[in-house]
C-alpha cells in the first residue's frame, strides 16, 4: 500500500508538471499577448509604447526563462503580478477561491443529495408513474444548457417575486452565503444530479437482479434494508466514479453560472484573464484546477477501498 | 427613414428641453449603477473606452468642461471646472487659465498649476524619461499643436499653441481630459486613482465592482449630492437588464439598452426613464487601398454605392440609426452635414437601385459579373456589435457581384492586423471623444496620427484638416469641414454607414442626470445627480 501511495503521489507530481508546461506553452501559442491587448484597448498602434510594456512585463525574455521564473516563484509561494491590475496575483486569486469552492461544494452536495435518492426511488419503483416522471426530470436536466436554465431562473424570479437572486453584496454570515449561493448551486447541480440519478438507477437495477439480493429477500430482510444496505452500497461504485468526474467538470458549469448570477468567483475570473492574456492569473488558476482534479481522482480511488473491501491496491 | 426622422424630432425635442427648471436637490444616497465589463484600467488618459470614463470621470476634474446641464456639447457651451476663468492672448496662441484656489487632491495634497503642466507634458510626450504617469497615450494627436505649458505661480497656467486652434478648448472640456495628480504613480492612477473630483475611488475590485464615496472636501460647495456611487460589474447583459427591472440598480450602463431590449424594459418596468441618444460612434468600412483589388479607386467607389444604410438601421436598431458622413449630423451633431447636402454624396441618394445599378456597371467594367463574382473577405472584430453589421454588409455586397466571406478576427489582435494591412475590407466602429472636426479628422485621417489605423494618406486632406483647424470663423470652418467630408466619402477613406443610437435607463427617483447627445464620453461627473426618495 505504501509503495502504491508513493507511486500515486509521484504520478500526481508528474501530471502537474506536464500540465504546467502545457498551459504555459498553450497560452503563448494563442494569438496576441497582454501588450497587444493593452495597446488595442486604447485603440492605438504605437510600436514604441507597446515595446515598453513588453519589456516592463518581461515578455521579451526567452520562454524557458519565463517558465522557470514562474515555477520557481510558485515553489516559493510567489504567484507573480497580474498584468491587468498590476497587483500580486495571489491577492487577486485568493479571495475568489472560497466563493467558487463554496458554490462548487454546494452544487455537488445538491447533485448527490438529489441524484442518489431519486435514482434509488426510480429503480425501486421501476416502470411506475413516479419512475417515468423522474426520468423525464433527469432527461431535462441533461438536456437543458445551464446558462439557459440560469437565465430562466432569473427571469422567473423577477417576474414572480420582483427580485433577482444575483450576487449583490458580500455575504456577512455563512447563512447569508448559503442563501445567496443556493439558487446558482441548484442551477449548476441540476445537470450533475440528473446524471447521478440516471447512473444510480441503472446501477441499482443491475444490482437488484443479483442472486444475493434475492437471497436477502428470501431470508426476510425488509425492503429498506435490501435496497439501502445490500443494493445501494454495491451500486455506488460507478456512481462515486461519476461524482469524481463531475466534480472536475463542475468548473465548466461554474463559468456560466458565475457569469449569469454575477458571482465573483475564480471561474469567471479565469475566463476574463484568458481574454486579457493575463498569464500569471491564468497559469496559476489552471494549475489550481489541475491540482484539485488530480486530488479528487486520488480521493475517489481511495474511496473504492472503503466502499468495496474486496478492492486492494497492491504494492 | 421614417424612424430616423422620428428620432431626429425626439433628439431635437430633448435638446430643446435641456434647461429644465431646477428642483430642490436632496442630499444622500448611493447610486447603484450597472457596468458592462471590467475597465482595462482606471487611468482615463490611457484608455479609449467608455468603460473607463463612465466609472472614473467622477473622481476627476478638468480645467474646463462641456456644460453638464446642456445635452449638446458645443464650443460655446463650455464652463469652468478647475479653471475659474480663461482667456486667449491677441494672437490666440496663448490660452491662460486662472485656477481655483484651495482645491485638494483626494489624498489631501494641494492642487496647483504644476499638476496641470505635468499632465500635459506627459500627454504631449514631454514627460521625464523615468515618469510612468502615462504608459500609453491614445490621444497624443490631440496635442500636436501644443508647444509648451507654462506656469505663473500656483494658480495660473498657460498653454502655448503653435497656431490658433479653436477646437483646443473643446478638447480640454472632454471627459477624456482630466487633470492628473502628478505626485501619484502611474500604477496607482491605473488601479486606485487620486483626483480632485466630487467622488473618491475607494475600491476597484477587478471584474466585480467599483466604489466611489463623496469627497467631503470637494471645492464646489454643496456638491456632490450623492453619498457615493456603486458600480457593479455585470458582464452578462441579460442579468444587468433583469437586475435593473428588479430594481437592484438605479442606472443602466451607458447606452446599454438596445431598441429591442427597450420594449422589454418598458413593458416590465413602465416607470423606468429611458432616453435614446446618438452615441457619436459610427460604423464604417475600412478598405485596404494599398493592395489589389481595392487599390483600384473604381472598385472602392462601387463599395460605397452598394451600401443600403436604411437596412442596416432597420435590422440593427429598428430604424433608429442615423445615416451620416464622418461627423454626426444635426440636430444632435454640431458639425455634420445636413441631410439635404448629404444626399448629394455618392451612395447617399434615396434611389438605392440607381446607386447599385451604377455600382454593378463599374463591376462589370472591371470584369466581374453574376457568373464571375469578386471573392473577398470581410474582416471584423469577433464581437457581436462588429459581426452583426459585417454580416449585413456581406449580404448587401452580393447585389454588386461581390461574394464576401466573414473573417472574424480575435479582438486582441484586431488593430495589429489592421496595422499590418492583413485585410481586404473590414467593418469597423469609430467613436468620437468630442463632437469636433479636429478630434475626428486628426485622429482618423491625418497622416501623422497613431490612430489612423488604415494609414490613410492624402496630402490634400492633411492640408484641409490643418486649414479647418486654424479657421476661427465658424461658418468658413463649417464649409471646410464639409469639403473634407465630401473628399473622404468620394475617396472611400473609411466609408461611413450609420451613427449609432442607443438607450440609457434609470429609475424615476434618479434626478439631475443629463445625457449628452453628441458624445457618450462626456457628462459622467455625477456631481449634479441626486436621489429623490
Amino acid at each position: 500500500m505504501g509503495a502504491y501511495l508513493t507511486r500515486r503521489v509521484l504520478l500526481m507530481a508528474l501530471t502537474l508538471f506536464g500540465m504546467s508546461v502545457l498551459i504555459f506553452v498553450m497560452l503563448r501559442l494563442v494569438p496576441g499577448d497582454i501588450a497587444d491587448i493593452l495597446v488595442d484597448s486604447a485603440g492605438i498602434v504605437d510600436a514604441a509604447e507597446k515595446a515598453k510594456i513588453v519589456r516592463e512585463l518581461g515578455l521579451d525574455k526567452p520562454i524557458h526563462e519565463q517558465y522557470f521564473g514562474w515555477i520557481s516563484g510558485l515553489a516559493r509561494g510567489d504567484l507573480g503580478f497580474a498584468y491587468v491590475s498590476e497587483r500580486p496575483a495571489l491577492e487577486e486569486i485568493a479571495p475568489r477561491i472560497p466563493v467558487s469552492a463554496n458554490l462548487a461544494l454546494l452544487a455537488l452536495i445538491y447533485s448527490v443529495v438529489l441524484g442518489v435518492p431519486l435514482g434509488v426511488i426510480s429503480a425501486v419503483r421501476q416502470n411506475t408513474a413516479l419512475d417515468y416522471g423522474l426520468r423525464v426530470v433527469s432527461l431535462s436536466g441533461l438536456s437543458l444548457p445551464s446558462f439557459w436554465l440560469a437565465l430562466l431562473i432569473l427571469m422567473a424570479s423577477v417576474q414572480w417575486f420582483g427580485t433577482i437572486p444575483i450576487y449583490k453584496v458580500e455575504p456577512r454570515s455563512i447563512w447569508d452565503e448559503f442563501l445567496l449561493l443556493s439558487v446558482p448551486a441548484l442551477a449548476v447541480g441540476f445537470r450533475s444530479s440528473a446524471l447521478i440519478m440516471r447512473l444510480t438507477r441503472s446501477s441499482m437495477l443491475e444490482v437488484m437482479r443479483q442472486d444475493y439480493i434475492r437471497t436477502a429477500r428470501s431470508k426476510g430482510a425488509t425492503a429498506t434494508s435490501v435496497n439501502y444496505n445490500h443494493a445501494l452500497r454495491n451500486a455506488l461504485l460507478p456512481v462515486v466514479t461519476i461524482i469524481g468526474i463531475e466534480a472536475a467538470f463542475l468548473i465548466g458549469g461554474l463559468i456560466v453560472t458565475e457569469t449569469v448570477f454575477n458571482i465573483p468567483g475564480v471561474a469567471r475570473f479565469l475566463v476574463e484573464a484568458i481574454l486579457w492574456r493575463d498569464y500569471p492569473i491564468v497559469q496559476n488558476i489552471v494549475m489550481l484546477i489541475a491540482f484539485i482534479t488530480v486530488l479528487v481522482n486520488f480521493v475517489v480511488d481511495m474511496a473504492y477501498m472503503v466502499l468495496d473491501p474486496r478492492i486492494k491496491y497492491a504494492d | 427613414m421614417r424612424h430616423s426622422a422620428g428620432l431626429a424630432a425626439t433628439v431635437a425635442f430633448a435638446l430643446s428641453t435641456a434647461a429644465l427648471p431646477a428642483l430642490a436637490q436632496k442630499q444622500g444616497g448611493v447610486l447603484k449603477v450597472t457596468h458592462r465589463d471590467n475597465p482595462p484600467s482606471a487611468s482615463i488618459h490611457e484608455e479609449a473606452t467608455i468603460s473607463t470614463v463612465f466609472a472614473f470621470m467622477p473622481a476627476f476634474n478638468n480645467l474646463v468642461i462641456f456644460d453638464p446641464k446642456e445635452k449638446r456639447n458645443s464650443p460655446d457651451k463650455i464652463v469652468g471646472d478647475l479653471a475659474k476663468s480663461w482667456s486667449y492672448d491677441a494672437t490666440e496662441t496663448k490660452l491662460t487659465f486662472k485656477l481655483h484656489e484651495g482645491v485638494k487632491w483626494h489624498d489631501g495634497k494641494p492642487f496647483t498649476s504644476a499638476d496641470v503642466k505635468c499632465t500635459w507634458d506627459a500627454l504631449a510626450g514631454r514627460a521625464p524619461a523615468d515618469s510612468d504617469l502615462i504608459r500609453k497615450n491614445p490621444r497624443k494627436v490631440w496635442y500636436i499643436n501644443l508647444k509648451e505649458v507654462t506656469t505663473s505661480g500656483p494658480h495660473e497656467v498657460t498653454f502655448v499653441l503653435g497656431r490658433p486652434q479653436p477646437s483646443f478648448l473643446g478638447m480640454l472640456a472632454s471627459g477624456y481630459t482630466p487633470v492628473y495628480a502628478c505626485h501619484v504613480s502611474g500604477r496607482d492612477m491605473r488601479s486606485k486613482p487620486i483626483g480632485t473630483g466630487p467622488f473618491k475611488v475607494v475600491e476597484f475590485k477587478r471584474n466585480e465592482s467599483i466604489k466611489l464615496v463623496r469627497n467631503p472636501d470637494y471645492f464646489k460647495k454643496g456638491k456632490p449630492h450623492l453619498d457615493g456611487l456603486d458600480f457593479k460589474i455585470v458582464s452578462n447583459r441579460s442579468t444587468r437588464v433583469l437586475g435593473f427591472v428588479a430594481g437592484e440598480f438605479d442606472l443602466t450602463f451607458d447606452s446599454d439598452i438596445t431598441f429591442p431590449l427597450l420594449k422589454d424594459v418598458k413593458s416590465q418596468k413602465p416607470d423606468a426613464v429611458c432616453e435614446a441618444r446618438p452615441t457619436n460612434v459610427h460604423s464604417n468600412l475600412i478598405v485596404n487601398r494599398d493592395s489589389p483589388p481595392f487599390d483600384n479607386p473604381k472598385l472602392r467607389e462601387a463599395l460605397v454605392l452598394a451600401l443600403d444604410r436604411k437596412t442596416f438601421s432597420d435590422i440593427l436598431s429598428q430604424g433608429n440609426e442615423i445615416p451620416g458622413a464622418t461627423l454626426l449630423p444635426p440636430p444632435a451633431g454640431v458639425w455634420g452635414m445636413p441631410r439635404t447636402e448629404m444626399e448629394k454624396l455618392p451612395g447617399y441618394g434615396p434611389d438605392l437601385e440607381k446607386n447599385r445599378a451604377e455600382a454593378r456597371k463599374i463591376m462589370v467594367g472591371l470584369g466581374y459579373g453574376p457568373s464571375k463574382p469578386l471573392k473577398i473577405k470581410i474582416a471584423t472584430r469577433n464581437i457581436a456589435i462588429y459581426r452583426d453589421p459585417a454580416v449585413i454588409l456581406i449580404d448587401q455586397l452580393k447585389a454588386i457581384h461581390i461574394e464576401a466571406e466573414l473573417e472574424p478576427i480575435d479582438t486582441t489582435v484586431w488593430h495589429t492586423k489592421v496595422q499590418q494591412k492583413a485585410y481586404q475590407v473590414g467593418l469597423n466602429l469609430t467613436g468620437a471623444g468630442v463632437d469636433d472636426p479636429d478630434v475626428v479628422f486628426y485622429e482618423n485621417f491625418h497622416s501623422t496620427s497613431d490612430r489612423n489605423y488604415t494609414a490613410y494618406k492624402n496630402p490634400e486632406v492633411d492640408k484641409l484638416i490643418d486649414a479647418q483647424s486654424s479657421e476661427r470663423n465658424v461658418e468658413k470652418r463649417k464649409a471646410l469641414v464639409r469639403e473634407l467630408e465630401t473628399i473622404l466619402v468620394r475617396d472611400a477613406a473609411r466609408p461611413p454607414i450609420n451613427h449609432n443610437v442607443a438607450n440609457t435607463c434609470w429609475q424615476p427617483f434618479v434626478k439631475g442626470l443629463v445625457l449628452q447627445h453628441n458624445s457618450i464620453y462626456n457628462g459622467w461627473r455625477f456631481e449634479d445627480v441626486w436621489i429623490d426618495r
